[in-house]
């Protein structure tokens, strides 16, 4: 299966507002597939839909060759499709190792797994995906009192504590230091490459989805714009259009 | 319960008489209601107290139509506007104020502990037994006395609605209308721009406190008041704005005349007993009925 | 003295008071009692409230049903209940004691596995619903409950219903109602330290810190809404039992659904102790019950008024309650790291802010 995730047709508006319209795009196993567009252009949107945040007013979205778009959140995300958010989200009362261990995956718990309690190993996991993201000495803290870049950074590692097949970040790099971006595109890439995770990410910073993304798919108006390769994408008339004409 | 249903089927004008009378009581449930929605709107309050209001208003009404006041009962409603709205004022400065950036839990128990010292407070001072104000006014009788209305829920009718129609265009026209509409679109916008958002909490709290007040001196004339009737008031009140949402008042007067049309009906087929029921009944319905809207969108009642 | 041992004395200490109180203050069994049951509110509203950010203002009415169920039974287990209410208590009970403890006994499990199944239920009902209309819909539910109940003939309606007499002295009776307060309290203690040491707690504790989050996570959250409400309501239908025994007379709103007193003592017990933790709500439940037989006692009339008020200092001022300031103030007993930069950029220990919508 070379498209872990097919989207066909995809229409969704709210009320008169048309967020996205006819949309259909591929997310290739195991690469990096960018999505960009100047804001407004319907992309959080389409990532809600294929969650399953809210439901889409027509056309399918195929996960793993299995229909999706009637599915509800959890269970889409026990599929093993899971979303950062843009504005990141965290279990603030809770300290970072809790963070992780009530992240691990969810989709083979019975109903007494409910009562157990968390094996050394787990924690060890979590600990070493901490370290990955560079939030070992904070471990213990509260989550509610870290910095926002090192919320966005466990919220990463609580993503990929859940073993996801694919990851949809939404705008990862926004609001951190640019000195630390360098940083995040290494973590996402070796993600990508060692833990065999899919990426989907939308991103504003030119520099960091060129970087990263092996094909970049761009919205305008809702609309699906173009599709390419970053060399293809960076030299695309309507693309380059579309972000200076865009207000 | 069946008689009854069935006399409804026999007698059709009494279906009317009902109708009526659930329309006439519903337009006082509408200025409660209302006043509710613009607490909650513009400051995110739940005030569980509001019922409690109404019937502070209504004993104020029920004090000052007897000696040695003697003031008939309409024209109480400006005192009781005036005083409820300092009442409210001094309630924002020294409770509201600090539970408005809470989280929302709080203010719900922070106006129902207040609901239940008023409640306590009023029972203290009047006793526990239904009062009703005297306005001395004519009923009127409609197809040979089968349909009565009485004046005086006409001209309560009349008054809430005009006390609506000025509300609106209070809201509409006035700087601190515009301020309030401000405020709850974006409070740190407002304030931004110069408005002093701790002034417009202070005048919209003081304003719901009045408007309720008016609606308790209409109750009081048209029904009765007891100092432990506060909470049905707040669940009607809940029960309207939750149907009818918050921007809109014609929805809110609809969803009120409505509740009253509902609550008389099944007052006369289930029985008197079941009036409180009744209410509480539509308020889980209405949650539901929500809960299955929202469902379809994958949505959850905030 | 190591850790285990200060813990072993802790709480055997506890128990030791706990099983002797009634001996050194007789006088007083049936306060104690409702102390324990107290305890029990306290600690099933926390469990959905302070560990699971819904805050319920109708858990009472597994209160009502598990009384109303139980009482059905001892009477039903020998007689026609039908009959019996019918008679509005003409009829007098007298049981040999066989007869009384096994309907008892057979009450008080069918309580609380009916306020179980009633939790599935009516979660499926409310628990799309969140914030103030989780707390205003369970409150209509509980309303509703009582009032529907009281027009119901088979259980007495609104005149209420008697329970059959406890067959020995009044001594005895007290003691004994006091051991099942206190066994019930204890064991809903013990079951919560052990559920809260599981992976059920972090879920559920993930569910209130934000719920789409644990959702978008793959968190099935509906099962650990609803079991976590059953297992409130599992206990709250035992102590709805034991508690309709101790009166001897129910009465639909004032005794089984009372949602203004009973039903609010729940909530404000737990925010007077601290919410979210497993001491809090007995601390809370503890010094709650003091001030209320104290303010009942010597402000006769005033209580109500003294008692709104406390409702308001304690959500204004004191939001954190007695557990949470402790924990503010020295962390580190709790084991709660805190970040030095993050204190003094801060100024605070911000450490405690429970936020619950």
């Amino acid at each position: 299966m070379s498209n872990i995730i097919e989207v066909r047709g995809v229409n969704k508006s709210f009320g008169g507002v048309v967020a996205n319209h006819d949309i259909s795009l591929d997310v290739q196993t195991g690469k990096i597939t960018g999505l960009i567009g100047p804001n407004g252009s319907g992309k959080t949107t389409l990532f809600n839909s294929i969650v399953g945040y809210h439901p889409i007013d027509s056309g399918t979205i195929q996960f793993a060759d299995r229909e999706i778009s009637k599915m509800r959140v959890q269970k889409i995300a026990r599929l093993g499709i899971l979303r950062t958010f843009q504005q990141t989200r965290i279990y603030s009362e809770m300290d970072c190792v809790k963070n992780m261990l009530i992240s691990a995956a969810h989709h083979h718990t019975g109903w007494f797994d409910m009562f157990r309690k968390y094996p050394q190993e787990l924690t060890e996991r979590a600990e070493h995906l901490l370290e990955f993201v560079g939030l070992f000495a904070k471990r213990h803290l509260i989550s509610g009192d870290l910095s926002f870049g090192q919320q966005k950074l466990l919220e990463f590692a609580m993503a990929l504590m859940n073993e996801p097949k694919v990851l949809l970040l939404d705008e990862p790099t926004a609001g951190i230091n640019p000195t630390l971006i360098n940083g995040l595109i290494n973590r996402l890439k070796r993600a990508n490459h060692e833990f065999g995770i899919t990426l989907f990410v939308i991103e504003h910073n030119m520099r960091v989805v060129m970087n990263l993304a092996d094909s970049i798919y761009c919205l305008a108006h809702g609309e699906m714009l173009a599709h390419g390769t970053p060399e293809e994408i960076k030299n695309d008339q309507n693309v380059i259009n579309a972000y200076l004409g865009a207000h | 319960m069946f008689d009854n249903l069935s006399l409804l089927g026999l007698v059709p004008l009494l279906n009317l008489q009902l109708l009526i009378d659930g329309i006439l009581i519903g337009s006082i449930f509408a200025l409660a209601a209302y006043g509710l929605a613009l607490v909650w709107g513009v400051m995110n309050i739940k005030n569980l107290a509001q019922g409690d209001f109404v019937i502070m208003g209504g004993y104020i009404a029920f004090t000052l139509s007897e000696s040695p006041f003697n003031l008939h009962p309409i024209l109480t409603i400006p005192f009781v506007f005036v005083l409820m709205f300092v009442f409210g004022w001094v309630l924002y400065i020294t409770i509201i104020r600090r539970v408005i950036e809470r989280d929302l839990f709080t203010s719900l128990l922070a106006t129902f502990g207040l609901a239940i010292v008023i409640q306590q407070l009023i029972n203290l001072a009047y006793g526990p037994d239904v009062q009703t104000v005297e306005s001395g006014m004519a009923i009127r009788e409609f197809f040979d006395g089968e349909i009565t209305i009485a004046d005086t829920k006409l001209v309560s009718f009349l008054l809430a609605m005009s006390m609506a129609l000025l509300i609106t265009v209070f809201m509409k026209k006035s700087r601190m209308g515009r301020a309030i509409r401000a405020t709850s679109q974006n409070a740190r916008a407002a304030r931004i721009m110069g408005i002093d958002t701790d002034r417009v909490y202070a005048f919209t709290f003081s304003l719901n406190a009045g408007i309720c007040g008016i609606a308790g001196v209409l109750i009081s004339i048209i029904w009765v008041i007891q100092p432990f009737f506060g909470m049905t008031h707040s669940i009607r009140s809940f029960v309207i704005v939750t149907s009818a949402g918050f921007g809109n008042l014609i929805g809110v007067i609809l969803s009120a005349l409505g509740l009253g049309a509902v609550e008389q009906f099944s007052g006369f087929i289930l029985g008197a007993e079941f009036q409180q029921a009744t209410v509480v009944g539509l308020l889980v319905g209405v949650l539901i009925i929500r809960q299955i809207i929202q469902g379809r969108q994958r949505q959850v009642v905030k | 003295m190591n850790l285990k041992l200060k813990k072993i004395l802790f709480y055997g200490g506890i128990l030791l008071v706990g099983i002797f109180a009634p001996v050194v203050f007789p006088a007083y069994t049936f306060q104690l009692a409702i102390l324990w049951l107290m305890i029990l509110f306290a600690l099933t509203w926390d469990i959905l409230g302070g560990q699971m950010g819904y805050n319920s203002l109708g858990n009472i009415l597994f209160f009502g049903a598990g009384m109303y169920v139980c009482v059905v039974v001892q009477i039903g287990m020998y007689y026609d209940v039908a009959e019996y209410t019918a008679h509005f208590g003409a009829v007098k009970i007298d049981y040999t004691p066989y007869q009384y403890f096994s309907g008892l006994a057979l009450g008080l499990v069918l309580a609380a596995l009916f306020s179980l199944v009633l939790a599935v239920i009516f979660g499926w009902i409310v628990f799309g619903l969140r914030g103030p209309y989780f707390a205003i819909g369970t409150l209509g539910v509980a309303i509703a409950a009582g009032e529907l109940v009281g027009t119901w003939d088979y259980v007495g309606g609104g005149g209420g219903i008697t329970v059959p007499m406890y067959p020995g002295d009044p001594d005895d009776r007290a003691v004994f109602f006091y051991s099942l307060s206190f066994v019930s309290a204890v064991s809903t203690f013990i079951f919560l330290k052990w559920l809260y040491s599981t992976r059920f707690q972090l879920a559920i504790n993930a569910i209130r810190d934000d719920e789409e989050k644990a959702e978008a996570m793959g968190i099935h959250t509906n099962r650990y809404k609803t079991i976590a409400w059953s297992f409130a309501a599992f206990f709250l239908g035992i102590s709805g039992g034991i508690f309709g025994n101790m009166t001897g007379f129910i009465e639909p709103l004032e005794v089984a659904f009372p949602t203004v007193t009973f039903g609010i003592f729940m909530v404000l017990m737990v925010l007077l102790g601290g919410k979210g933790t497993l001491w809090g709500p007995v601390i809370g439940a503890v010094l709650f019950h003091l001030i209320k037989e104290i303010t009942w006692t010597y402000l006769l009339g005033w209580q109500w008024v003294a008692l709104g008020s406390l409702i308001i200092i304690n959500v204004v001022f004191f939001q954190q309650g007695i557990m949470g300031w402790v924990m503010e103030k020295w962390p580190d007993l709790f084991g709660i790291k805190v970040d030095e930069d993050v204190v003094s950029a801060k100024g605070t220990n911000s450490v405690n802010n429970k936020v619950v919508s």
